[in-house]
Formats: C-alpha cells, structure tokens, sequence
C-alpha cells in the first residue's frame, strides 16, 4: 500500500466502521488514545461535566467487545451505517501530531428506525509507517445538548 | 378492573385515553420533583421545565421565595420563556412573550401590555398562572399542580430518608447541580422507567453485555495506581453481583408509591469507596464538618435508587437524581443530573460524572439496553393477544413495618411495582 495521505486514512477509517470491521477499527487508535464525544457545545473538560463518550484505550476496548456480545441488546444486531466524511481540513504538524478537521454526516438504520447525525470532527494523527494511528479523536454532534434516544453506534 | 394484586392491564402502557387521565389525575395532582435550589441561587434565576403537559417556568423571585409559572402567555398561548435557564439581572427586566409584547415579572405579574387602550382593562388578566403548590426539601424542589392535597412532609414519607442521605453526604451541608445534564428519550410508556430502577432481577438479563466485558476487563488499580477507566469497570461488574446479594436487599415502599433500595452498597462495596484514597479524604473532611460520630452515622446509611413516585428516581450515593417527563403514550424523555458536594474533594465529583457517563448516559454501556428493553416492551404491550402484566414477584410475602413503609420479603420482590400501581389507582379513581 503506497503511504496513505490524511483524507484517504478518514475514509479508511469510516469504512472499516461501515462494514462492520469494529476492531479493526479500534487497532487504529494508539495505546494512549482518547475518543471523545462531548455532551455541551464547545465543552472544554471531560472530567468535570460528562460526556456522551468519554474512553480511554481501554473502554473504547470494551465498547467493542460489548457490540460483539450476543447478549448486548442494543447492539445485537448491530446498526448499519454510511459515515460519510466531508470538508477535511488538514492542520501544520505539531509535537509530532497532525491535527485534522472534518465534518461527519452519518445514517444509521436499525430495529426499523433510520437515524441521521451531524457532527463537527477533530483528529489528532500520529504517522505510523506507511498509515497514521489515532492519538485522539473528538466528535462534535450538533444535537449533543438535545434529548436523543440511545447512542449504540460508533462515530 | 385495570389493576389487580399481582397483575395490570396491558392498557395503561398502551392506551392513549389512559395517558390522558393519567395526565390530569397523577401529573395534575401529584408533588413533582422539578429541581434543586442551586439552579436558581440569585432572585431573577429561572429555568424551565414541565409538569405532565404544563410547561412552567421554575423562578427565584425573592431571596426566601421560589415560584413556579405556567409557561404560557395569557394573551394568545405562547410560551414566554424559551426552552432553557437564564436571569432576570433587574428587577425591571421582564419575561416577555415574543408574540405580541405582553411582559411579565419574575413573579408572573403582568406588567406591560403594547397597545393597552385596544383592551378592555378590567378584562386583563393579572399575570402568568402559578402553579398553586411549590415547596422545597433539603434543597429540593417540589411543585403540585393541585390546590388541595397531601403536605410535600406528607407525601415523602419514609422516602424522605433519602433525600436526607443525599444531602448529609455533602461535608458542606449542600449539594450543587453541575456537570451537564443528559436527556434521554425512548418510545416506552413512562411507568416503564420506574419499574426498572428498583428491580433487583434485571441487572444478569439486561445488563449481561455490559458485565461480561467489565469482568474481562484489566483489573482496577491499587490505591495510588488508579486508572481512568477503573470506576466504569466496577460499576459494571457491580450488575454482575450473585442473586443472593440481590436477594438480600431491601426493598421498601410507601403509601404514596415511593419506593427505595437499601442493605447493598455499604461503603466496602461502594464503588467510590472501596480502599479509594479520595474516600477517605472525603471521610476526614466529613469528619473535619460534623464530627466523627455523626460522619460514622451518615456513611453508614445504606439507601440506594430511590424512585419519587410518579416522575423522579435518584441514587443519593452516586449523587445522581433523574426526572421523567412523558410526552405521549408511548414516548418519554428522561432528564439526568449529576450533583457535587459542598466540600467535599475534587475526585469525589470526577467520580460522579465518570460513574454518570458509564451507566446514566445516552451512549453508555448500561442505559442503551434498559432503552432498548423498554422500547421492546411497549411493543410487547401493544399487542392484544395477551391482556394482563404479571408483577407477582414475592406477592403475598409483603411485610408491613411499622414505620408506615411496606418491605418486599426478598430484595428482588415486585413490591415497588405494585405500590406504585396502588397509588396510580388512587391517583386516577379519585374525582
């Protein structure tokens, strides 16, 4: 595979969520990660006001796991998706970081209800070899403050 | 007969005339947990929110007083205040309907009225409709839609244990709402909420994904080797406990249909506590507040969920309090938040909001498969092939006290169930 440039590592990134490859997804993000989906607008901490998604490496292991359980009820079956990633803007490189921003427009549809989301994106990408790894990624929904129903997908 | 001994109805899930009544008759009559003082410290802070069906406006009018406002414009129906929180800095500053100009004051008065003279003024009204009954415990604020009726002191009960357990907890004597507030919706009845909070029996069944994955989960740290994720893989497992913990609960409901769970999470089971340095930092600072003697007395009270029937259910330990708004028959949004305590140290309320994210919110691990047990419920109830919900668990076995309380004969008993469908009867038979 010739070196992947940023916008072609965001759809590889959409796509393996679309197609259902969850943990080759999740081998994108680093040991030391974080995947954040803030509850506020412009929310600043995730230690003192709570998050849709707050996960280190680890939970977002476990949010993984969960979806593969054949008794997680909200995940079994699994929702499909199309996340479909728009207006990447690629920031300077910075301690070894690129910090990239994106708009998401994603569809899911499950258990007889198609849902459409929009979100504000940011990644932070660390080269690795010929692709990037995931030191942190942070979605913005614009209804985040809104009264939702359950959020089983992954963004 | 829509409610039995040990059955109901499938109708009073389903059945749109219900919601109706149960509008009118429980949400119109019943006390309402509506908020907490600390969301409107200043006279002029209001926030809105709703009663059943009444939108209302919660103010501080004056430093001693809290007044609840039908949030509807006296002219033509128009919510005067839009969704959210704000302050009326001024005395002269004005709720102003964004129709045709009507203002009123922080206590709903009507003050002005562009083109007055078109009027007949005798036949103005004098302001916003309050809401007759507001009171307010331990912080808490309760408002009741009826003019006549049982006492807020009344109504709680025994339940009011809870409230006290929640706020005694606070080294400074006072909680504060903080940390963002989740609203959760779902297509389910609203009843279904408060007939899981308390129910011993679902955790293995409902939550089994959310368990298996905890237990195969790197273990906690140490004391001095925490990790960020620690919180949520205890709380996780913690669904996983053996039926006999379950078993051994207890479990008590009131007259009114409140219901609480206690006899489970001692402070060597808390999630916080657990040989968690912060603990006993906060152990000495409650200490340091009220003394040793009464810190001992505060900690080792061991209630747990308490449902507030008919809208709220808290957790006074993990210091989350949840109001459940029905919007339709079939469609409810549940409203999520987190307090932190006066004094207490800064973990203590890290740990609240982690202990929030992990099970109270709307992409967690734990509520995402409550709400798809509900929806699958209401579509279970939906059908007419089969008439009656059987909440039998333990029936016959109820033990009177003689506190006025009635326990369930094992922790994991439908009491709670159908206590509270005891109280929907007197709620919805009554004139």
């Amino acid at each position: 595979m010739s070196a992947m440039n940023v916008e072609q590592f965001l759809y590889h990134e959409a796509r393996l969520l679309d197609t259902g490859q969850l943990e080759a997804w999740l081998d994108l993000f680093a040991d030391d990660a974080t995947y954040w989906l803030p509850l506020e607008r412009d929310q600043k901490d995730p230690l003192e006001t709570s998050s849709i998604i707050h996960d280190d490496r680890t939970l977002l292991e476990l949010r993984v796991k969960q979806a593969r359980h054949p008794r997680a009820h909200a995940r079994q079956p699994l929702a499909r998706t199309v996340h479909q990633v728009g207006n990447v803007m690629v920031h300077s490189e910075k301690d070894s970081e690129i910090r990239v921003n994106s708009t998401l427009q994603l569809i899911e549809f499950r258990a007889e209800k198609q849902r459409v989301w929009g979100a504000l994106v940011e990644h932070r990408l660390r080269r690795m070899g010929d692709s990037f790894r995931i030191a942190h990624k942070r979605v913005d929904l614009v209804n985040s403050e809104g009264e939702l129903d359950g959020i089983a997908i992954l963004f | 007969m829509l409610v039995r001994a040990d059955r109901v109805h499938r109708s009073v899930y389903a059945d749109p005339a219900i919601f109706d009544l149960e509008m009118e008759r429980v949400f119109g009559r019943a006390w309402l947990v509506l908020g907490h003082e600390s969301q409107v410290k200043a006279p002029g802070d209001y926030f809105t929110t709703r009663m059943g069906r009444e939108p209302v406006i919660v103010v501080k009018e004056s430093k001693d007083k809290i007044k609840v406002l039908v949030n509807r414009c006296m002219h033509r129906g128009a919510m005067v205040c839009a969704e959210g929180r704000g302050r009326l800095a001024t005395e002269s500053e004005r709720f102003v309907c964004p129709y045709h100009g009507w203002s009123y004051d922080r206590g709903g008065v009507l003050q002005a009225v562009p083109f007055a003279s078109g009027y007949e003024k005798d036949r103005l009204p004098k302001g916003l409709k309050p809401v007759p009954r507001v009171s307010v415990y331990r912080g808490f604020i309760f408002a009741s839609l009826a003019e006549s009726g049982p006492g807020l002191e009344e109504f709680l009960g025994t339940a009011k244990a809870s409230f006290d357990d929640f706020v005694d907890r606070a080294p400074g004597g006072e909680l504060e709402v903080a940390g963002g507030v989740f609203k959760h919706a779902y297509n389910g009845n609203w009843k279904l909420m408060l007939e899981n909070h308390l129910d011993g029996a679902h955790p293995a069944w409902v939550h089994a994904s959310s368990v298996a994955v905890a237990r195969g989960a790197p273990e906690p740290g140490k004391p001095g080797e925490e990790h960020y994720y620690d919180i949520a893989v205890r709380q996780m497992r913690q669904n996983g406990a053996p039926d006999s913990v379950w078993e051994a609960i207890g479990m008590w409901t009131t007259a009114h249909g409140h219901g609480y769970m206690g006899d489970y999470h001692d402070d060597s089971r808390l999630v916080a506590g657990m040989g968690n340095p912060v603990f006993d930092q906060y152990r000495n600072k409650l200490i340091e507040k009220v003394g040793e003697k009464e810190a001992d007395r505060i900690l080792r009270v061991t209630l747990w969920n308490t449902i507030l029937y008919p809208n709220c259910s808290f957790m006074s330990q993990f210091r989350q309090l949840r109001i459940i708004h029905p919007l339709a028959v079939d469609r409810s949004v549940v409203y999520t938040y987190s307090f932190r305590m006066k004094d207490a140290p800064p973990q203590m309320f890290r740990d609240t909001v982690a202990f929030a994210n992990v099970v109270n919110g709307t992409g967690s691990w734990v509520l995402t498969d409550d709400l798809e047990v509900y929806e699958r419920i209401q579509h279970g109830l939906t059908s007419g092939a089969v008439d009656w919900v059987y909440v039998g668990r333990g029936h016959g076995r109820d033990v009177k006290e003689p506190s006025g309380a009635a326990r369930g004969a094992t922790g994991t008993s439908e009491i709670f169930i159908r206590a509270q469908f005891a109280a929907w009867l007197r709620y919805l038979s009554a004139q």
